[in-house]
């Protein structure tokens, strides 16, 4: 039996995730071993044509050029699953879609006009059927292991939808916010990183987006209380998953 | 042959989007041009209004290959402005920090992206079905590297522990110590990494480069120290704007960095660095670059390679003697009170200098940022390279000498996911 085929595209990102397959270094030879990794270019001259069982989407789109682009990694595609906060959530550069594009531009470059860049940066799934979103900024490796060889053996992949403030409990740490009322996203944040940043005791600031049923208003209010300001609370909300819908409400409403 | 046109419209083995276009006519080089097809990511412009202290979480954003880099960068600039000095173990410890982020770049750049190219391989996967143990040392080499990232830094990519003023936390001198132990296997493998890519076959293509450096009269350059040039240029780093420009080039690709005076190209990264601070480097370091046939001057660009692996043993050294001297400090950071200031740093990223510079209000909030990451500086370096390169090689076959310019840029490690500052793509179809 051939083995099946596995893509890697990039769309507007930092590499940070299609890096987290290469950082398999215990694992990188047995995946290569058990798939074909047909379209990668970071790693590899060769491209070998599609159509192809799995393809790894990484970044967000942001020029009307990834926008075509897309459409046709999804026909090649029979699995879609996108990588990280840009192509799940608009990334980081999506807090250009709270600005004028156009004053933006005229920041960073000299000669604007040659510049080509859509009015919004957007997640994967706002143009093409998604099979899985996989969160994280960056996303955790050994969660990138997992849903690919679920998803090669056509099963569920076993990634927890809890929240940081759950792992953090699990990891035994004393929770930065009620103990010395530092503001943390932990409580409405998907876990993945292992509650790393109160680890480190530091707030969470959210890489891993929004978990599923968040109520994010009643934490804006607890923050509220212990004294952060309207504008630092909106900011808090707009980092790398700004444009997660939840985040985006909750954001919106400290706008003033 | 002598008319040709080597186009390659997806480089791979490189971090980011780009291609390149070469036209030859009557076997004289007409075009080179590197192309940078990455999105633009606006980074400057969105920094502006966030505050000072998130500066290192966010450009980490830019680049996941060296994250590192561009923390460092932000918060010694930061610093700068604030007339704040992050001193001792502190000091150390970020130095510690940085050798980890160049011996997991330069190894993910040594064995996976460069190595296939004078081996004739697609990739390190298809290399690794003839040299499986060689492959399997270096991933464990890289491995290396990132555990130094991961307990200083929290993880391998985009660290969460570097802060202005020091770190959220620091490590204890036990934890260290169990870090020491894992690095001390692998500091055999980057000697035998040198050995074996001191073996390779390797283009005669000497160039004349003016070399372009961080320079620290007691260290091999990261963090700190002045601007120094193979023609002379020695310079604080809050006077880089006066001497480098960033110039718009029509044709397609990114912001192109030259100095001011003549509008010339230089040349920033391993090389530079060699170069210009061999001085620097330990004594182990400098008796293995004897050991295998280097002089203190490299100018082969294919050579490389050598400089990187060096790199990576002197950055085993570097973190082993972190680790042996390392006592736990008593604060986690310097504490830092913003002020309305103007800040500047510089450092050594795995490919070359990285200069940030801010502007912050007294509230602490950003007003205006500038970010200079290597690859912008080292472009027009590149081209110049294929320029000189390709007219020597016009007998190759077509897909030979695709191949070679591919290898060519490969040198220099670009890494064009440093979105800040590149434009669109304007193809030159003829």
């Amino acid at each position: 039996m051939s083995k099946p085929k596995l893509a890697v595209w990039k769309f507007s990102s930092c590499d940070g995730c299609q890096l987290s397959l290469l950082d398999c270094e215990d694992e990188l030879l047995t995946v290569a071993s058990r798939i074909e990794i047909a379209n990668f270019p970071e790693a590899s001259r060769e491209v070998i044509d599609g159509p192809y069982d799995l393809s790894l989407v990484e970044g967000s789109i942001t020029t009307p050029h990834d926008l075509e682009r897309i459409k046709e990694v999804r026909k090649l595609s029979k699995y879609l699953i996108t990588i990280g906060a840009c192509a799940t959530a608009g990334g980081i550069q999506a807090l250009k879609n709270f600005k004028s594009v156009k004053d933006f531009i005229s920041i960073v470059y000299a000669t604007p006009d040659y510049i080509s860049s859509l009015d919004k940066s957007t997640a994967i799934s706002e143009h093409v059927k998604v099979d899985f979103e996989l969160h994280g900024c960056p996303i955790n490796k050994e969660q990138l292991l997992e849903v690919i060889s679920a998803f090669l053996k056509g099963r569920k992949p076993n990634v927890f939808a809890h929240s940081v403030c759950l792992e953090c409990k699990l990891a035994g740490n004393i929770c930065v916010m009620v103990s010395h009322g530092t503001a943390c996203l932990g409580p409405v944040t998907h876990a993945g990183c292992g509650a790393l940043c109160p680890s480190y005791t530091r707030g969470c600031f959210g890489c891993y987006g929004a978990k599923e049923n968040t109520n994010t208003n009643s934490l804006s209010n607890r923050l509220y209380q212990l004294g952060v300001k309207n504008q630092d609370i909106m900011k808090l909300f707009r980092s790398y998953n700004a444009y997660t819908p939840d985040f985006l409400k909750e954001s919106t409403r400290h706008e003033r | 042959m002598s008319d040709k046109t080597i186009k390659v419209d997806y480089l791979a083995r490189v971090e980011g989007e780009g291609g390149l276009y070469i036209k030859v006519r009557n076997e004289k080089v007409e075009e080179v041009q590197l192309k940078i097809f990455e999105p633009p990511r606006f980074f400057e412009a969105f920094l502006r209004g966030r505050q000072f202290t998130d500066v290192p979480d966010i450009t980490a954003r830019i680049c996941g290959i060296c994250p590192v880099a561009y923390q460092m960068s932000a918060v010694h600039a930061m610093e700068d402005g604030l007339g704040v000095k992050v001193e001792g173990q502190l000091r150390e410890l970020r130095r510690l920090l940085y050798c980890g982020e160049w011996i997991e770049s330069h190894t993910l750049h040594v064995y996976m992206l460069h190595a296939p190219d004078f081996l004739g391989y697609q990739s390190s996967i298809h290399m690794a079905k003839d040299f499986p143990d060689i492959v399997k040392n270096g991933l464990q080499m890289k491995k290396a590297g990132n555990d130094i990232v991961k307990l200083i830094g929290g993880r391998e990519i985009h660290p969460i522990n570097v802060k202005v003023g020091g770190f959220y936390k620091v490590p204890t001198k036990k934890e260290l110590l169990a870090l020491g132990e894992k690095l001390k296997a692998a500091r055999d493998t980057a000697i035998e990494t040198v050995k074996w890519v001191a073996k390779f076959n390797f283009f005669d293509f000497e160039q004349k480069y003016n070399y372009v450096s961080l320079h620290h009269d007691q260290e091999y350059p990261f963090n700190e120290g002045r601007i120094i040039s193979s023609d002379g240029l020695n310079i604080a780093i809050n006077e880089y704007d006066e001497h480098f420009i960033e110039q718009h080039v029509e044709h397609s690709n990114a912001l192109h960095s030259v100095l001011t005076k003549d509008r010339s190209n230089y040349f920033v990264g391993p090389l530079a660095r060699y170069n210009l601070n061999f001085d620097q480097l330990s004594q182990a370091t400098k008796e293995l670059a004897f050991e295998v046939g280097l002089s203190r001057n490299c100018n082969n660009p294919f050579q490389r390679i050598i400089i990187r692996s060096l790199e990576i043993f002197y950055a085993f050294d570097e973190a082993l003697r972190i680790i042996q001297q390392y006592e736990m400090p008593e604060m986690a950071a310097v504490k830092i009170e913003p002020k309305a200031s103007t800040g500047y740093g510089c450092t050594e990223a795995p490919r070359g200098t990285i200069y940030h510079r801010y502007q912050i209000d007294d509230e602490g909030l950003i007003l205006d940022a500038k970010i200079v990451p290597p690859t912008s500086q080292n472009q027009r370096t590149i081209e110049r390279d294929l320029q000189e390169f390709v007219p020597k090689y016009l007998s190759m076959t077509e897909e030979q000498l695709t191949w070679h310019c591919e290898h060519a840029v490969r040198n220099y490690d670009p890494c064009i996911s440093c979105a800040t500052h590149f434009l669109k793509l304007t193809l030159d179809k003829q």
